[in-house]
Order: structure tokens, then sequence, then C-alpha cells
């Protein structure tokens, strides 16, 4: 992949190249606008945004509604900031992504590697998994967690998004693992190594790019998760459900630079993953399609 | 019994028989290939032999020790296959001696087999890198390695030379054959490449569909193979096959020959019959050549005219086309022969050399002596 070259482009005259920059100026502007205007005013005093323009950039800079929104503001009825909530969602998307990777590996492992009868047909069920409507699964989720004994839990909401994660990880994995010969599995049987080894050994140590691609979708999905979060996190809610209790709160004035910086704060960890590990993120998806 | 054993040996996948009966019995030393074209079975047995498939029946045993429900790597077998399986993540070195990791050897013991290994393979140089940075030739040389410093008693190769192109393959040929004669291991070798097969075994598997069509030395299989597909399968190009009547003569059994359109000339196999009737011909293109090329003073050469049809210039020979019973039917010249198409042309045509099919149940019919 490392030598493909701008000839793939097709070539275009100056014209064309000034409509095409233009337009995406333009879409680009379009995208940044709602973020321009979040930054801008969390970072104003509230009196400029009630007084007036929206779009101006402060008069007077303040850290205060950053400050407010981290470890002051009225969430729920304690005026606790997000902070405590910001730790709940690091408490659930960590173990949550991790978990559902693992086992996302093992499956793609398994599923095109260790092929038994009916192989498909579970592949089939998990894939399935992917588009059944979160609403649809909320009360026999609850159930299940009830029985379990972790209802109203971190480790319950961990469960829930492990449930739900593993069908895109399995994808993933299973797709990604597809493309290396089966003959890896079985030089490596007849070399003495076992089902575990040559797991952790051969299959993980080549699964760079689509673990990057596993862990930015499922950190993006469960740090953003707002239903299962309101439905089944009890007091340690997440950071999403936090947000908006705070939004929403009907007491007193609404504190729109607060709201703002505490949207910014809540959306920040994934903003820093893709810029991170964007760049592997494609090369990830194009994995599979392009044989090396 | 051999030193490999197998046994009324079948494969089935569900309900599906893919391979059946199979009874190969391999000496210690001897280079066996399995041939036939794709989906016939070849990897199957192999992986079989290997452990890496379940023998739905019979049995496989190697140095006289059954090796039903074995692991693979209990066996005491090395394998190479066609698409290396080296490990990517893992430099060149740690691909050869992760075997030996796995066996518990020592790691001074590792180093050696790995240096004595690296030298008889010439990939000393490679040994830090990673097989994503070798050409397909010295991929090849590093999953040879891995096979070889397990120093098994069996080598298995399924098609290790079928991911390179046409120069390679033949030098790595010739390579896998000095290695073979150095090292005498027992080695099975499946290829669909019926030169691969000739070139490098000391006995050849003819498969088909499942079924072991004919085993024997190159020789066998090639100067008396037991059935028409045997006949076509080896040679190239293959075999021409034509439909003749066979009658008693003066001398032993006869049959007529039409050559082009109009001419018919009988041809006698003195001293030799066949029950009258009628037989699939077999004829091999180089056993149709120009008067040249031909040991005519042997006397056994049949010598006709015919039109030529087409002629496909190949370097070392010359492909001539031509027709005898109606059947389009390719000859072997020497390379330096000038003939031209529509041009009526002399060919030699070797009477030591016919096979005889029974055309229903397409197995060969041998020629008896007259008077036996
Ligand atoms: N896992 C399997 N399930 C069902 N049929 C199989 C399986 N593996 C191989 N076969 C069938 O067994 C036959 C022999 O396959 P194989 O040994 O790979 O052929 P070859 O190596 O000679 O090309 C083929 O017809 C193939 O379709
Ligand atoms: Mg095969």
């Amino acid at each position: 992949m490392s030598n493909v070259t701008q000839d793939t482009a097709v070539r275009t005259s100056t014209v064309t190249r000034i409509f095409i920059y233009g337009l995406l100026i333009l879409f680009a502007a379009y995208y940044l606008m709602p973020l321009f205007v979040m930054i801008v005013n969390s970072l104003k005093p509230l009196s400029e945004i009630t007084s007036g323009n929206m779009m101006a950039l402060p008069e007077v800079w303040t850290l205060e509604p950053w400050r407010q929104a981290w470890s002051k503001a009225q969430i729920g009825i304690e005026p606790t900031g997000l902070k405590p909530y910001f730790l709940n969602s690091i408490l659930i998307v960590v173990p949550a992504v991790f978990i559902s990777t693992i086992v996302g590996a093992m499956n793609g492992y398994v599923l095109t590697k260790w092929r038994f009868r009916g192989d498909t047909l579970v592949f089939g069920a998990l894939l399935f998994s992917c588009f059944i409507p979160f609403q649809i699964v909320l009360i026999p989720m609850a159930v299940v967690l009830g029985k379990m004994g972790i209802a109203g839990s971190i480790p319950g909401l961990v469960l829930v998004h492990v449930v739900y994660g593993i069908g895109f990880t399995t994808l993933y994995y299973r797709n990604y693992y597809a493309v290396f010969p089966t003959e890896l599995v079985r030089a490596a049987q007849i070399d003495g190594a076992g089902f575990f080894r040559i797991f952790w050994r051969i299959m993980l140590p080549i699964s760079g790019p689509i673990t990057v691609v596993s862990v930015i979708w499922q950190f993006t999905n469960i740090w953003n998760d707002f239903l299962f979060g309101a439905s089944f996190a009890g007091q340690q809610q997440p950071m999403t459900v936090a947000l908006n209790n705070l939004v929403q709160s009907s007491t007193g004035v609404k504190e729109y630079n607060v709201h703002f910086a505490g949207a910014i704060l809540a959306a920040l960890p994934t903003l820093l993953v893709y810029i991170v590990a964007g760049r592997y993120f494609v090369r990830g998806l194009m994995a599979g399609s392009v044989k090396g | 019994m051999g030193f490999l054993n197998i046994k009324n040996a079948t494969k089935a996948y569900g309900d599906v028989e893919v391979l059946h009966n199979i009874d190969i019995s391999v000496e210690e030393g001897e280079f066996l290939v399995l041939v036939g074209p794709s989906g016939c079975g070849k990897s199957t047995l192999l992986n079989m032999i290997a452990g890496l498939e379940e023998i739905s029946s019979g049995e496989i045993s190697i140095k006289g020790k059954t090796m039903n429900g074995v692991h693979p790597s209990k066996r005491n077998i090395a394998m190479v296959f066609q698409s290396y399986a080296l490990y990517p993540n893992m430099s060149v070195a740690k691909n050869i001696t992760f075997g030996l990791e796995m066996h518990n050897v020592e790691k001074s013991v590792c180093k050696a087999a790995l240096a004595d290994v690296a030298k008889l393979l010439q990939i000393e140089p490679l040994l830090d890198r990673r097989p994503g940075q070798l050409s397909g030739g010295q991929r090849q040389r590093v999953a040879m390695g891995r096979a070889l410093v397990r120093n098994p008693d069996v080598f298995l190769f399924d098609e290790p030379l079928s991911n390179l192109d046409a120069k390679l393959r033949v030098d790595m040929r010739t390579e896998i054959k000095r290695l073979h004669e150095k090292l005498k291991t027992t080695m099975v070798y499946v290829t669909h490449d019926q030169i691969e097969a000739m070139t490098l075994s000391t006995r050849i598997a003819v498969m088909f569909e499942g079924y072991v069509q004919q085993l024997g030395t190159p020789k066998q299989i090639y100067d008396t193979p037991s059935n028409l597909y045997v006949a076509t399968f080896m040679g190239s190009p293959s075999m021409n096959l034509l439909p003749v009547d066979v009658m008693d003569g003066a001398d032993g059994s006869q049959f007529e020959l039409r050559i082009g359109d109009q001419v018919t000339k009988t041809v006698q196999l003195n001293g030799q019959r066949l029950p009258a009737g009628r037989y699939t011909l077999g004829l091999r293109p180089e056993h149709i050549t120009d008067p040249e090329s031909a040991d005519l003073e042997s006397g056994k050469y049949l010598m006709i005219e015919s039109v030529v049809e087409v002629v496909e210039p190949a370097g070392a020979d010359t492909f001539v086309t031509t027709k005898l019973q109606d059947i389009a039917v390719n000859t072997r010249m020497r390379g330096d022969i000038e003939v031209a198409t529509g041009e009526v042309t002399e060919f030699a045509l070797d009477l030591r050399r016919l096979h005889f099919f029974d055309p229903k149940t397409e197995l060969r019919v041998e020629l008896e002596a007259v008077g036996s």
C-alpha cells in the first residue's frame, strides 16, 4: 500500500480544481460551524451570549465555564460537575472495549481457522445482532441483568456493551483473518502449537490494523451511548447521561457557556481517539480488501 | 510393510466420499509424487498423512506405528505448503525454529540446527528479515528450512512450487531433487504438474476423482499407462487417441489406418496379437515424428505421407498437426524442420509404442505374442 501514488487520481484542469476545492472548503466550513460556535461560546461569560451574537468571538476570554462544567455544575441534585461521570464512562468503556475486542478476535479466529458444522449459521446470528435496534432489547436485558444481580451497576453496563459489540468486532476480525491462509494454522499445528498458542503467538500479532478499527469503533459507540447508560447505569451514570442532566436541568438560568463546555468535554475522548488512530483506521478498513 | 503405509484409507465429508480405498506403501527414502487434476483429493490425502484431516476409515502408519488419532506435531513429519504459510510476524530465524521451541528443544541446539539449515539452503543473510520482505523464491526456501530443521521421518509437500514463476520453478525443482538425493529422507509430494511428477519422483501415484488410478515408477506410468485417464494426463502434449478396428491378420493382428482424406493403410502388428474388435489406439506425439528424428534402422516404423494442418514451432521441437482416422493428431518433429501448412510431408510412426485401450472399460489391453 505504500507505493500508492497520485497516478491513481484523475488528471484535472485548473478550473475544475478551483471548483473542487471551493466545494470542499464550503462543506468543511459547514461541518465545522457547530464546533466553532461551541468553542467560542464556551469561552465567554454567559452575559455575552444572552445579550446577543452567538457567532462573535468573546470580548472577555474566560475558562470559568469549563471549570464549572468539569467540577462544579449541578448534575441532578449534586453540584459535582461532570468529573465523576467522566470517570464512570472510562470505567465502562475501557473494559467493554477490551473484552468485546478480544472476544471478537477469538470469534473471528474460530470462524475462519477452526471451522465447524454450522459455523456460518453462528456467524449469521452474530451479524444479525448488529441490526437489532437497541430499544427492542431494553426490557429483556433489564430482566437478565436483574437475574444476574448486576442491574444498575457498571459491570452490568459493561456486559450490555460487550454483548452488543461482539457482533461488529466478530465481523471485523472474521473478514480480516479470512485473508490469511488456513495453512498458517496447519503449519503451526505441525510445529506443535495448540489452539491458544496459535492465537496469541501468530494471529494476534498480525491483527494490528483491524484491532485499531475495532477499538475505535467500539470506543466511539460505547462512549457515545445514551440509551443503555440511561436505562441500566443506576447511580453510576456515564458522561452522556450526565451531560443530558446538565443541559436539561429545569431550574435556574440556562448556562449555555457551561453546556457548551460540557458537550465538548463529552466529545473530547472520541475526538482524541480519531486524531491519534484515524489514519490506521482507514488503513485497517482497507487491509481486508487489498491483498498485500 | 512399508515405511509409510496407507491401508484402505477413505475420506468422507458428510455423505460425500472424496477418497476411496487408497492403498499405498512407501519405502524408506522414496520420493512419492501424488499427481492429478485439481480437486482429485491429493491435498486431502496428504493432510491425512499429516494428521491435519481425520481419516474416515482405514489406517495410516509410519515406521510401523499407527498414526490414526496421533496429533500432527507427534508424527515426526514436516510439511511445506503451497502458500508457504510462513508466520508473518516472525523473523525468518524465528519461523524456522518455532517448531523446535514448541517442542522445548534447548536454545543452543536450536541455534545449531538453524545454522545448519540456513547454510544448506543458503539463506543466512535473510535470517533477520520478515517473510513480507522476501521474494517468492526466498520464501520457498524458508518454508523448506522450517521443514528441514525438524529432521522428520517424512517430508510432505503440497504443491510447493506452484506459486513461483516458470524459471524459478524449474530451479527449485532441481534443488528439491538434489536435497532428496542428499538427505535420503522419505518424501511425499503433491502436484498437478505431470512434469514435476516425472522429474522428481521415484514413484508416482496418479489420482483422479478420489481413486489412485495407477501407482508405479515414472517409466511404468509413462510407458504402460493402465487406463485412458493416466495415458492422457501424463505427457505433454497429451496422447492422441484414435478409434481402430483390430482384425486378425497373417502374422498377428492388424488394423486399417485412414491417413488424411483418401489413403488407408494397413498396420501390421508383426508377431503380436489382440482379440479382434474395436479399440482406442493411443499414440504419443513424440512417437509420430519426422524420418530424420526416427531410428529407422530398427525397422519398426511405419512411414506415412499426410497433409500438415497446423505447425507450432516450440524451439526445441516443432509440433505438427495432421489428420489420422479423421481426427486431428499432434506429432512432434525436430525443431529446425521446415514444413508449411497444407504441405504433404512424411511421418514416421513408431510401431513399438502403440497403446491399446478397451473403449468401454478404458483399461489398457496388452498385446500378446503370437503363438503364446
Ligand atoms: N472441508 C471440506 N468439505 C467438503 N468437501 C471438501 C472439503 N475439503 C475438500 N473437499 C473436497 O474434496 C475434494 C478433494 O479436495 P483436495 O484434496 O483439496 O483436492 P486437490 O488437492 O487434489 O486439488 C474436492 O472435491 C473438494 O471439494
Ligand atoms: Mg490441493
